[in-house]
């Protein structure tokens, strides 16, 4: 009996709907259809009259979660690809972020965001959106790499009275699993040690943190100790933890799959030489995409993004320095 | 094609004036002042310099239209997502003008607290929006609070109702939102003031079709257009919009006709606009109009126009200046968080 991170979703949202009778879903496709990655599977005929097709308006299903919020329910959209939220983005940024400051009233809505590049998805069904809606203020953003964060995060994100960004990785919908879905350990806001080391800090998150832990397993060959950072929510980003692995190794990796500039890796850095500049033996290092659209054809994709071998060669590069 | 009632215009005749009609015009009629002076003061404070920073955006000319949605709406019941040259709505709503100066003056006691400004002002809790700056973008949430309290079992004949003009039509938001509330089949009613200029844009530089009362039946909803100078057919419009959705007609689309009598905001002349619109039927001012309509059927004396006008004038300066005594904003007693969740706030880090 085992669990993917993609039936973890699916069971998070179940729990979800179960526990309180105000949670309802939006999407495409979302009821009868299962929802394009079934991560809704059976919910509409589990939860009659709580689990609604929309139509293909990403500004309008986020718009009407807000309305839906302030008369008390707690929303969870689904985009059915992060790459399309972008529709919904006056929504989410100026809406639903700007709603419990001008006016105090919370804002409680869940929006799903499939993301993250798998071969032959494209430009245009492959993107990291995080970074985009963490410039904004009055917005939470989380991005689970395990099975049981997968879960219990989204859990968590439908209870907080705050618009949530949940970036779910759609690389770690199948390859993902864990025997079971062990119990919450940490709250959204606190990062985890993934592997611990002492040579060397990676910050990462998402999907990246698996690339990050082999990336690890190959340095040990050589005999470096590695410790990986798993960042669970980019904000609030938890630079206590970060800065506390980087008093421990000296040296700092900040990766991530998003397009290279600004962005999460940026920040990371930006937190680290301000407040801890004195724990680096080393200038940092940033590994991201490529600054192109994300391609189509397999031999591209996996260029573009960082894997196993081109972080492996980072860090060989970052404990040179 | 669609139906010829679709596209048909709607007016009042002599056999609508019944006592609750009378009744509902004169206290509409007095919405409407309360509005104009009040706006009158706003943008005097704002020519006057310093006590108003921003703009200061007027709806003179659009009261009737305004207001005879408003008034239709029960606060504590329905939802209203007002827009820009909505005041005269809102006061009917039921907005305490003490709101609208207190948002323009930026005071803390204000439901903005100094946070945002002008009309971008409401008590999303007591049923009234606040509208943010995009066009179009309210529609949608004034459709998901309806949304939900279906899903609750609470929605029973309570409507929402949300304001634009003929620019804001333009935006995908507003397809969206009203695509939306129309598969939903909601209790909305969406008000459309075509006052003929977006900021300084012509119609015909806005859209193709012949009238944008056009675009209900392609949303497969009720549309009807109206004289928005006339008082009384704005009413007879919105009263059966009203009834219609609380009967659970689904939304409900009126597209009133009239010029906007002041600039996009008080920093604009409108020059823009030619002298010929300006001498058009639709230039007629909705609040004279009004007026000599009352006058005309004995429903108002030149004694009860006068004490009517100094009381709203008292109301008025009485308002500005309590509000005008009260705090400003203090940066350093304002919690700067964004998030309902304190634990969730990140920490300083500032330089």
């Amino acid at each position: 009996m085992s669990i993917t991170y993609l039936e973890a979703i699916r069971e998070a949202q179940y729990e979800a709907l179960r526990n309180d009778p105000s949670v309802f879903l939006y999407g495409q496709d979302i009821a009868t259809f299962g929802g394009a990655f079934k991560a809704t599977k059976n919910l509409s005929k589990e939860f009659p009259n709580r689990v609604f097709d929309a139509p293909i308006s990403e500004d309008a299903m986020v718009g009407m979660a807000v309305g839906a919020a302030i008369e008390g329910a707690r929303p969870i959209i689904e985009m059915q690809f992060a790459d399309f939220s972008s529709i919904g983005f006056n929504q989410i940024v100026n809406q639903a972020a700007t709603l419990y400051w001008r006016t105090n009233v919370p804002c409680p809505i869940t929006i799903r965001l499939p993301s993250g590049g798998t071969a032959g998805s494209g430009p245009f069904h492959s993107q990291s959106m995080e970074a985009i809606y963490a410039h904004y203020p009055g917005l939470v953003i989380v991005t689970p790499a395990t099975v049981e964060d997968a879960y219990w995060m989204l859990l968590d994100s439908v209870t907080l009275d705050d618009p949530v960004i949940f970036c779910e990785h759609k690389f770690l919908y199948y390859h993902l699993k864990a025997d079971q879905i062990g119990d919450r350990e940490l709250p959204i806001g606190k990062a985890r040690i993934a592997r611990p080391g002492r040579h060397a800090t990676i910050v990462t998150y998402s999907a990246m943190v698996h690339e990050a832990l082999r990336a690890a397993e190959e340095l040990q060959l050589d005999g470096y100790q590695i410790e990986v950072v798993d960042l669970r929510s980019v904000k609030p980003m938890d630079t206590d933890t970060i800065l506390a692995s980087v008093a421990r190794t000296g040296r700092l990796l900040a990766l991530g799959e998003a397009f290279p500039w600004g962005g999460v890796t940026a920040e990371i850095i930006a937190r680290v030489t301000t407040d801890g500049f004195h724990l680096l033996d080393a200038p940092p290092m940033r590994l991201n995409s490529k600054d192109t659209p994300i391609p189509y054809h397999p031999n591209l994709w996996k260029a573009h993004r960082p894997t196993t071998s081109t972080i492996a060669a980072a860090l060989r590069r970052l404990l040179r320095n | 094609m669609y139906p010829v009632a679709l596209a048909s215009s709607i007016n009042c005749v002599e056999t609508d004036l019944t006592a609750d009609f009378r009744d509902q015009f004169l206290l509409t009629y007095q919405h409407m002042l309360l509005s104009r002076v009040l706006e009158e003061k706003l943008g005097s404070l704002y020519r006057a310099g310093g006590r108003i920073v921003g703009g200061v955006y007027l709806g003179k000319g659009q009261e009737a239209f305004s207001a005879a949605l408003g008034v239709q709406l029960q606060k504590g019941k329905d939802i209203y997502g007002p827009l820009i040259r909505d005041q005269a709505g809102r006061i009917a709503f039921g907005e305490p003008i003490i709101d609208t100066v207190r948002t323009y003056l930026g005071a803390v006691t204000g439901p903005m607290r100094g946070r945002d400004g002008n009309i971008h002002r409401g008590r999303p809790k007591e049923g009234h929006m606040a509208m943010i700056s995009h066009l179009g973008s309210l529609l949608s949430v004034v459709a998901g609070g309806l949304f939900a309290r279906r899903l609750a079992g609470t929605l029973a004949d309570s409507i929402g109702a949300t304001s634009i003009g003929d620019g804001g039509t333009s935006t995908g938001s507003f397809h969206e939102g009203l695509n939306m509330a129309a598969v939903e089949k909601l209790p909305i009613i969406v008000s459309i003031a075509n006052n003929q200029y977006a900021y300084s844009t012509p119609n015909t530089r806005q859209y193709a079709c012949e009238n944008l009362v056009d675009r209900a039946a392609g949303y497969g909803i009720e549309g009807i257009t109206v004289d928005a100078t006339d008082l009384a057919s704005c009413l007879k419009a919105f009263r059966t919009a009203v009834a219609n959705a609380r009967a659970g007609g689904g939304p409900q689309m009126i597209v009133g006709t009239l010029l906007r009598l002041a600039g996009h905001g008080e920093h604009d002349d409108a020059s823009y606009i030619p002298d010929k619109a300006r001498q058009g039927p639709s230039a007629r001012d909705c609040l004279q109009v009004a007026e000599d309509f009352a006058r005309d059927r004995g429903w108002l004396s030149s004694a009860g126009l006068r004490e009517l006008n100094e009381e709203v004038r008292r109301n008025v300066d009485q308002t500005v200046s309590k509000v005008s005594k009260e705090p400003a904003p203090d940066p350093f007693k304002e919690n700067w968080q964004a998030l309902s969740c304190a634990e969730l706030v990140e920490g300083q880090h500032e330089a």
